[in-house]
């Protein structure tokens, strides 16, 4: 417990036996919902061996599914970050324009695409393709992932390029506008790369958005990432579906704690080197809840 | 030119999405709070459990937990949450995927709205006699709450967003909707999907203007 808590002041003995016995009845409540749950899974037969043992000893459930699996997962994240990014940061720095007819598209844009669903754009994408293009039906829903995945976050990062270059000081633009430099050499030699580096942590966050958006296209367009591999271990391997659903949530447990993981230690990187004059756009969008408002000053 | 809409029943589509919004977001709020509570305890193994939770079902995809509950939970398992017939079940179960998916945010928003209370306000507080509840309830939850409208819109908003997800289990709400639409009006696809989003913002962007005014205008100055 931090030794400061808005809260609690320090345990007095009389607390402290409180606390003891809090704990003692929660872990008591814990042990009971864990007993009641493996009862449940016992009563139906989830807990036999044969259902967990092919992800230990069959190494072809790892090869032939759960891997390639993940390669897809991984290939469709890495696809829309690799699009998304561009036109995220055009889109951003087209919101900060000084000239309406460009601020006002990019804004609209921007705001529409953030408040509909990705779902919704990856099952019009799907059915887009599927009329007025001869892309192959295998791999038309990979094309339909990236394509709503791209059009959503492309979106969520222009905002935060928005708020990286808008937490940025206004002396910044100043000083570089009174050495003379034009607006273009302003946006690319002072305010982007300062930015640029406030905002990877959040960047990096989004990623973790991403791979958990992708497995929206395995339930709902057949694409055959790691989700969608469930269809076929348990039609193979004798029906072990919670088995199943517990090592992919664990892959992707582990994937995206790898990501925050790195996501809070760039951040923590950047503000010990203090490589910006800007705030460090936090990372607490390791989530899709979105940026309502850019963090910085506005 | 919308003639093509008299043949589904768009507003039903909808409804069930408004009702699932409205279900899932009153028990993310209170699960939420649930956790937050535990989060900020003074005992370490709710604390423990707080963070597992936390960290492992925000990792997890929603569309994973979803599709979790229809085929682990009901088909597997058996539980029905109350039986009834298996559109009603099917909608419980997404609205429990919902809840224990968005209840992390919530949880989140709660807590990092605890935090921007300053430990000086408990403090003079605590100096001035006040008790644990009175120091609760005076002081630190009404700077908390007034400082947490906005995450806790943004969550709103998402959870609205992310309730097409229960299309994975066959509800029948406005992604499923569309879903057939789009393959049946195959000629006025673009205006389908015109129909949809509009439907989309027209539940989220008043949502977004409301909050973030109220949000504004309780906004704690420091």
């Amino acid at each position: 417990m931090s030794d400061l808590s808005v809260l609690y002041d320090a345990p007095g003995p009389r607390a402290r036996a409180r606390n003891w016995l809090y704990t003692v009845l929660f872990f008591a409540l814990l042990a009971l919902v864990l007993w009641w749950v493996l009862s449940a899974m016992a009563d139906k037969d989830q807990l036999t061996a044969d259902k967990w043992r092919p992800f230990v000893d069959d190494s072809r459930v790892w090869t032939t599914y759960l891997l390639p699996g993940l390669l897809e997962t991984l290939k469709a994240a890495a696809l829309s970050i690799g699009i998304a990014l561009p036109l995220g940061a055009v889109l951003g720095i087209g919101r900060l324009s000084e000239h309406r007819w460009v601020r006002i598209p990019a804004g609209v844009v921007v705001e529409f695409f953030r408040s509909i669903p990705v779902l919704l754009m990856m099952v019009f994408a799907n059915q887009i393709y599927a009329q007025s293009t001869d892309i192959e039906p295998e791999i038309r829903p990979l094309y339909a992932v990236v394509t709503g995945l791209v059009l959503y976050n492309a979106s969520v990062i222009a905002e935060i390029v928005r708020s990286g270059i808008l937490s940025l000081p206004l002396g910044q633009s100043d000083a570089a506008k009174a050495i003379g430099m034009r607006k273009w050499q302003v946006m690319c030699f002072v305010l982007l790369p300062q930015a640029v580096t406030a905002m990877l942590p959040a960047l990096v966050s989004q990623l973790v958005v991403i791979v958990k958006d992708t497995a929206l296209g395995g339930a709902m367009l057949g694409f055959g990432e790691l989700l969608n591999q469930h269809r076929e271990i348990t039609a193979n391997y004798g029906a072990n579906t919670i088995a199943t659903f517990t090592v992919i949530a664990v892959i992707f447990i582990l994937l995206n704690l790898l990501l925050t993981t790195f996501a809070s230690w760039l951040e923590g990187y950047i503000r010990r080197g203090k490589k910006t004059t800007g705030a460090v756009v936090h990372t607490g969008a390791t989530d899709d809840m979105g940026f309502d408002e850019p963090l910085g000053k506005h | 030119m919308f003639d093509f809409l008299d043949q589904y029943d768009l507003w039903d589509a909808f409804w069930v999405t408004i009702k699932l919004t409205i279900y899932s977001g009153i028990g993310s709020l209170i699960w939420g709070t649930v956790l937050a509570a535990m989060r900020v305890s003074p005992v370490p193994v709710m604390r423990a459990f707080g963070t597992t939770y936390i960290n492992t079902v925000r990792n997890t995809p929603l569309t994973v937990i979803m599709v979790a509950t229809s085929l682990g939970l009901f088909q597997t398992m058996q539980i029905e949450l109350g039986g009834g017939d298996s559109s009603e079940t099917g909608f419980r179960l997404a609205v429990l995927a919902l809840i224990a998916y968005h209840a992390c945010f919530v949880c989140e928003s709660l807590r990092s709205g605890i935090n921007t209370v300053p430990v000086g306000q408990a403090e003079a507080a605590r100096a001035l006699g006040l008790s644990f509840f009175q120091v609760l309830t005076l002081i630190v939850l009404p700077q908390a709450f007034r400082s947490v409208v906005a995450p806790l819109a943004n969550v709103l908003i998402a959870l609205t967003k992310n309730t097409t997800v229960a299309a994975a289990i066959g509800v029948t709400e406005a992604a499923a909707l569309m879903s057939t639409m789009v393959e049946n009006e195959s000629d006025v696809i673009l205006l389908v999907f015109a129909v949809f989003a509009f439907g989309f913002i027209c539940l989220t962007l008043p949502v977004g203007l409301l909050l973030g005014w109220v949000s504004k205008r309780v906004a704690v100055k420091r």
